[in-house]
C-alpha cells in the first residue's frame, strides 16, 4: 500500500499546475523556464513520495542525528561554503550535489524540537523551554551569519511553532513578545546590517529612492494595483512583461498574477492555500502521538508563514525578505523542501494505528 | 520524561487542540490582512495605479516634421533632407558613464570636440531620459561594430534623424545661409512645444528668414517602452505637419555662372529680375561648405575658415559695404537733372581737375588730362568726374540724400534677404551726429562720384540699377518666388513699402538708360570694349572704388600696390536696354578698373541670361500654356 493523502495531493496538484501557468507568463513566456520548474516540481513530488512511505516513528528516532549533522553543515558552510552575492549558502561536498543545509533546517529543526518536548510532560517547563529555544536559535543565529535573513526566519518560525503547540504557557508568550519589542530598538542598532535597515526604510517611504531601493517595491505595487478587480488577463500584464516588474518569475511573482488575473485571482490563489492549510491541521489534530501533532502543526504554519510573508513583502506590507511564494517562484530547493515537508504531513496521516479507546 | 510517570495523553491532545484553534484564528486573520491589503490595492486604489501603470508604459515621443525644401526657379534642389546616423546616450540609463564612453571611444573615432561638447551637454538641464548625441554621421562599418556590442552599452542608442544637406554646398552658402544645433540662446526664443522634436533650427539666410515656413508643425506619438526604455511599439500617432517647400528666384546655372566668374577672386554678383525684384543671383565669391556647419564644425576648420585672409564666410552680396564709386553716377544724374541742378544741353569744360570758389583744395579726374568739353551723357558715358563734382556742388548734400535715398541707398530695402547691411549714405544729420562736424562742401564733392562717407553693398548697387531700369518703379528684392502648399507668396513675404519715384519729366529715365548705354556701347564709353558684338542693347556704368586714399598730388603705381590695396572694380548694369530682364552689380575686390575687370563679368551674365537661360524658360512656360 502507498501512503498518500488523496486530498492534500489534488490541492498540492492544483496549485503547482496553476503555478506553471503563472511563471510562463512570469518568465516572459520563456518554455524552457517553465520546463526546468516542471521536472524540479516532478522531483519535490518524487520526493515527497518518499518521505510519505516513512514511519513518523523513523523521523522521530532520526531527528537527534539529522540536527547534528545539520548543524554541522551550517558550521562547514561557515567556515568554507561557497557561494554568491555575498552570501555563503551553499556546501560543496566531493561526491555530493551541492545543496543548502540551511534548507534542510526548515524541515531538521522541528523535528528536532518535536523529538525533544514530546519527551517531556506537556506543557512543558521553563526549563524545557529554554532547551528547545537553544536547539531552534542556534541554527537560526548560524544561518543569520551566512547572511540569509530570510531562510533564518522560516528555520525559527517553525521551531518556535513547536513549541507554541507544545503548549509554551501564554505568560511566557507574553514576555517573549515584551522582550522582542524591547529588543527590537537593540537590534536595529547593534544588530542589523545597513542593508537590511535600507529595507525597513524602503518599506516606510519607497519615493525616497524611487528609482533604487523602492524600484521593486514601487513597481511591484503598480502592478498588483493595476490589475484592479479581474486583471488584465493571462500574459497581457504589461509591468511583467515590459520588464518594470523585477524578479518577476521568482520573488515577485504572485504580482504577476495579481496583475494578470486582478483580486478575483488573489482570492482564489489565497483560497487554495487556505485549504491546504486547513487540510494540514485537519491532519495535525488527528494525529496520534505528540512528536506527530507538534511536528505537523509546526510545518502547516511555516508554510503559511511562507506566504504570509512573501505576499506581504510583495504587496508592501513587510520589508523586503527573501522568501519565495512556495510552489509558485521558481527556484528548486525550496520546492522540494516544502514537499519533504507534505510528505512527512502524509506519512503522519496515514500511519496512523487503529487504537482502541 | 522522569521513570515511573505517565503521559496525561488526552490532555496533550486537548491542549495541541485549542492551540491548533488559536492557530487557525490567526491563520484567518492574516490571510484576511493580505485580502484586504489586495482589495485595497486592487479595487481602492486601482485608478492610481492604473495611471501609474500607463505612465510606466507609455511615453509621448515628439515626431520632428521633416524640414521643406528648397528649390530654384527651375525647380532645382538646393536644400534637401538626408538621414544621418548618429549615437546617443540616455545618462538615466547608461550605468557607468565613464565606462561607456571609454568603450565607445574604443568602437567609434569620437575626437575630443565631440567628448568636449557631449561633457557640456551632460552638464546642462535638459529633460529627464533626453537622449545626447555624442557623435554624428557614423558609418556604416561604426553601426556595425555598435550593434555587436550593443548588449554591452546600456544606454546606447543608434538614431536617425533627417539632416539639411546642401547638394550645391558652396554656391549656395551665402544665398540660402545654414541650418545648424539650436543653441542656448535660440532655445529660449523658440516654441519649446513646436520644436521638442527638432534639433536644427535656420541659422542665416533663407533657412532664417523662413524658419517657420519650413519647420512644420511637430507630431505626436504614443510609444510603448519597457523599463529599459526601448521603444516596442506604436499606441496612437499624430503626424507631424511637414514644413512648405519653397522655390526660389535664384537660377541655380546663373548662381553657378557668378561662382565660375569669379573664381580665384574675392567679390559678389548681384542679379535682379527688375520687374519682379527677383534675385537671380546673389553670389560672394569665396564661398564655403554649409554642410559643415549642421551638424557642428570643429574647430579647427572654423577658425580656418574665419581666419581666411579670403573671409569666406563674409557674405560680400549682402554685408560687403564698399564706397560705390561712379556706379552711382547715374543715380546721380537722374537727381541732378530732376532737381534742376543741371540740364541734359549743359556743358562744361574740364581741365582734369575741380576746384571749389574760396577754397585751395582741387579734385582731380581720374584722367589726368581732362575729358574737354562734355556734357552730362558725356559724363556718364566716359566717367567724367568733374562734372558730377560740379552737379553734385549745385545740388548739395540734401537734394543727393533726397533722391538717392530713393533708390534704397542707406536702408535694407530687401524683403527676406536676411542679414542684409543698410550702408551708408550720408546727410547733414548724420555727420553731426557721428563725427560732430557740419557738412562741408567738399564732403558734397566726394559724394558726387560715390567717395568719401558713402557706403553701399552690391545688392544695394543692383537694386537702384534695377529701380532705375524699371524706370522707378520698385520690386524690392526677394528671394521667395513661390509656397508650395496652402499659403501664397504675398502671404508670406512682407509688405512691399517703397514708392515708386515720380520725375517731373518721366523722360529723365530714358535719358539715364541712354547715357548706361552709351557706356556700353558709346565711342568713348568706358566699357565700348564689353558692349561690342551684343546681340542687344545693354546699359551699365563702371566704377572703381579706392581701398585707401591718396594725397592730392601723391603718385602712385599699381604695380607696387601690394595686391590686395588695389582698387576694387566695380560695375552696374542692365540689359536688353528697352526690356530689362536683368540687373546686376559686380564687384571684385581689388580687381582694378571696373571696365576692366567687372564689367566683361556682367556682360557674361547678360548674355547667359538673356540669349540662354531666360529663353529656356520662356519657351518651357510656353510650352506648358500650350499644354494647357
Amino acid at each position: 500500500m502507498v501512503h498518500l493523502d488523496p486530498v492534500l495531493l489534488l490541492l498540492l496538484f492544483v496549485l503547482i499546475t496553476g503555478g506553471l501557468f503563472i511563471l510562463y507568463s512570469g518568465a516572459d513566456q520563456n518554455m524552457a523556464v517553465v520546463k526546468a520548474q516542471g521536472i524540479r516540481m516532478g522531483v519535490a513530488l518524487v520526493v515527497m513520495v518518499v518521505f510519505a512511505q516513512f514511519d513518523p516513528a523513523v523521523f522521530r528516532r532520526w531527528a537527534p542525528w539529522l540536527y547534528v549533522a545539520g548543524v554541522a553543515g551550517l558550521l562547514a558552510v561557515l567556515l568554507f561554503g561557497v557561494g554568491a552575492k555575498g552570501a555563503q549558502r551553499w556546501l560543496a561536498l566531493p561526491g555530493l550535489p551541492r545543496f543548502q543545509p540551511s534548507e534542510l533546517m526548515k524541515l531538521v529543526v522541528p523535528m528536532m524540537a518535536a523529538w525533544y518536548l514530546s519527551r517531556q510532560f506537556l506543557p512543558p517547563r521553563l526549563r524545557y523551554v529554554a532547551g528547545s529555544f537553544v536547539i531552534v536559535v542556534m541554527p537560526m543565529a548560524m544561518i543569520i551569519l551566512q547572511p540569509d535573513l530570510g531562510t533564518s526566519l522560516l528555520v525559527g518560525a517553525a521551531g518556535l511553532f513547536v513549541i507554541f503547540f507544545a503548549g509554551m504557557s501564554w505568560k511566557l508568550i507574553s514576555a517573549f513578545f515584551a522582550l522582542a519589542s524591547v529588543s527590537a530598538p537593540l537590534m536595529w542598532f547593534f544588530v542589523m546590517r545597513d542593508y537590511q535597515k535600507q529595507r525597513v526604510l524602503t518599506l516606510l517611504d519607497p519615493q525616497s529612492d524611487p528609482l533604487g531601493a523602492g524600484w521593486n517595491i514601487i513597481q511591484s505595487k503598480t502592478a498588483i494595483g493595476s490589475g484592479g478587480l479581474e486583471g488584465k488577463g493571462w500574459l497581457q500584464g504589461t509591468q511583467s512583461h515590459l520588464e518594470f516588474l523585477p524578479e518577476s518569475h521568482t520573488d515577485f511573482i504572485v504580482a504577476v498574477l495579481a496583475e494578470e488575473f486582478g483580486f478575483v485571482g488573489m482570492a482564489c490563489l489565497l483560497g487554495l492555500y487556505l485549504l491546504i492549510i486547513l487540510r494540514c491541521l485537519y491532519i495535525a489534530a488527528m494525529a496520534q502521538d505528540s512528536f506527530s501533532r507538534l511536528l505537523a502543526g509546526a510545518l502547516t504554519m511555516t508554510f503559511f508563514i511562507y506566504i504570509f510573508v512573501n505576499v506581504g513583502m510583495v504587496s508592501g506590507l513587510l520589508p523586503i525578505v527573501g522568501v519565495p511564494l512556495p510552489l509558485i517562484s521558481y527556484g528548486g530547493t525550496s520546492s522540494v523542501t516544502l514537499m519533504a515537508a507534505f510528505g512527512v504531513l502524509m506519512s503522519i496521516h496515514t500511519h496512523r494505528r487503529m487504537i482502541s479507546a | 520524561m522522569p521513570w515511573g510517570e505517565f503521559k496525561d495523553t488526552v490532555a496533550e491532545r486537548r491542549l495541541f487542540q485549542r492551540r491548533t484553534v488559536v492557530m487557525l484564528v490567526l491563520v484567518f486573520v492574516m490571510l484576511g490582512l493580505l485580502v484586504a491589503r489586495m482589495y485595497q490595492l486592487q479595487v481602492v486604489e486601482h485608478d492610481v495605479y492604473t495611471t501609474l501603470s500607463d505612465k510606466n508604459r507609455v511615453q509621448v515621443q515628439s515626431v520632428s516634421p521633416p524640414r521643406g525644401l528648397i528649390y530654384d526657379r527651375n525647380g532645382e534642389l538646393l536644400a534637401e533632407n538626408r538621414p544621418v546616423f548618429s549615437v546617443t546616450l540616455v545618462p538615466e540609463r547608461v550605468g557607468n558613464m565613464d565606462e561607456t564612453l571609454a568603450k565607445l571611444q574604443q568602437l567609434l573615432e569620437v575626437s575630443e570636440e565631440d567628448m568636449e561638447r557631449f561633457q557640456r551637454r551632460l552638464e546642462e538641464r535638459r529633460r529627464p531620459f533626453q537622449e545626447l548625441p555624442l557623435r554624428y554621421d557614423l558609418t556604416e562599418q561604426e553601426i556595425a561594430r555598435l550593434a555587436v556590442h550593443r548588449h554591452e552599452l546600456p544606454g546606447v542608442e543608434v538614431a536617425a534623424e533627417l539632416v539639411r544637406y546642401y547638394p550645391h554646398s558652396e554656391l549656395t552658402a551665402h544665398a540660402l545661409g545654414y541650418v545648424g544645433r539650436i543653441n542656448r540662446q535660440e532655445l529660449q526664443r523658440i516654441d519649446p512645444v513646436n520644436y521638442a522634436g527638432t534639433n536644427y533650427i535656420g541659422k542665416s539666410g533663407v533657412e532664417r528668414f523662413y524658419e517657420e515656413l519650413l519647420h512644420g508643425e511637430v507630431g505626436y506619438q504614443h510609444v510603448e517602452t519597457n523599463a529599459r526604455g526601448r521603444t516596442l511599439r506604436v499606441l496612437e500617432r499624430q503626424n507631424p505637419v511637414p514644413g512648405e517647400n519653397i522655390e526660389l528666384h535664384m537660377d541655380l546655372r546663373l548662381q553657378r555662372l557668378a561662382h565660375k566668374l569669379l573664381d580665384g577672386r574675392r567679390g559678389a554678383i548681384v542679379a535682379i529680375e527688375p520687374s519682379t525684384g527677383g534675385l537671380l543671383a546673389l553670389a560672394s565669391v569665396p564661398g564655403f561648405d554649409a554642410n559643415l556647419f549642421v551638424t557642428g564644425i570643429g574647430v579647427d576648420a572654423y577658425r580656418e575658415l574665419r581666419d581666411s585672409l579670403d573671409k569666406p564666410l563674409f557674405n560680400r552680396a549682402l554685408r560687403g559695404q564698399y564706397p560705390p564709386g561712379s556706379t552711382i553716377k547715374p543715380m546721380l544724374a537722374v537727381a541732378g537733372l530732376d532737381s534742376g541742378a543741371t540740364t541734359r544741353d549743359k556743358t562744361i569744360w574740364d581741365p582734369g581737375y575741380f576746384q571749389l570758389k574760396n577754397s585751395g583744395r582741387r579734385w582731380r579726374d581720374w584722367k589726368r588730362s581732362g575729358h574737354g568739353w562734355v556734357d552730362l551723357k558725356d559724363s556718364v558715358a566716359q566717367s567724367c568726374d568733374i562734372y558730377f563734382y560740379e552737379m553734385a556742388t549745385e545740388m548739395g548734400v540734401d537734394t543727393m540724400h533726397h533722391y538717392l535715398s530713393q533708390f534704397g541707398f542707406g536702408e535694407d530695402a530687401t524683403l527676406d534677404v536676411s542679414g542684409a547691411m543698410s550702408g551708408l549714405l550720408p546727410s547733414r544729420d548724420w555727420k553731426r551726429a557721428v563725427h560732430s562736424q557740419p557738412w562741408y562742401p567738399g564732403d558734397s564733392v566726394n559724394m558726387g562720384i560715390g567717395q568719401g562717407f558713402m557706403l553701399a553693398t552690391p545688392l544695394q548697387l543692383a537694386t537702384a540699377t534695377s529701380v532705375l531700369a524699371n524706370r522707378g518703379n520698385w520690386a524690392e528684392p526677394r528671394l521667395l518666388k513661390s509656397v508650395q502648399g496652402d499659403r501664397s507668396v504675398d502671404e508670406v513675404l512682407p509688405e512691399a513699402t517703397h514708392q515708386s519715384i515720380s520725375l517731373k519729366d518721366p523722360d529723365t529715365w530714358a535719358f539715364a538708360a541712354d547715357a548706361m548705354a552709351e557706356v556700353m556701347h558709346g565711342a568713348k564709353g568706358t566699357a565700348r570694349r564689353v558692349g561690342r558684338n551684343a546681340a542687344y542693347r545693354m546699359a551699365g556704368k563702371t566704377g572703381t572704388a579706392q581701398v585707401f586714399s591718396l594725397a592730392e598730388d601723391e603718385e602712385y603705381d599699381e604695380e607696387e600696390v601690394r595686391e590686395r590695396l588695389r582698387d576694387h572694380a566695380l560695375f552696374v548694369g542692365f540689359a536688353p536696354l528697352d526690356n530689362p530682364q536683368i540687373a546686376v552689380a559686380v564687384i571684385v575686390e581689388n580687381g582694378g578698373s571696373g571696365s576692366g575687370t567687372a564689367a566683361p563679368v556682367a556682360r557674361a551674365m547678360f548674355d547667359a541670361w538673356i540669349l540662354e537661360y531666360s529663353q529656356q524658360e520662356s519657351l518651357a512656360a510656353l510650352g506648358q500654356e500650350t499644354n494647357n
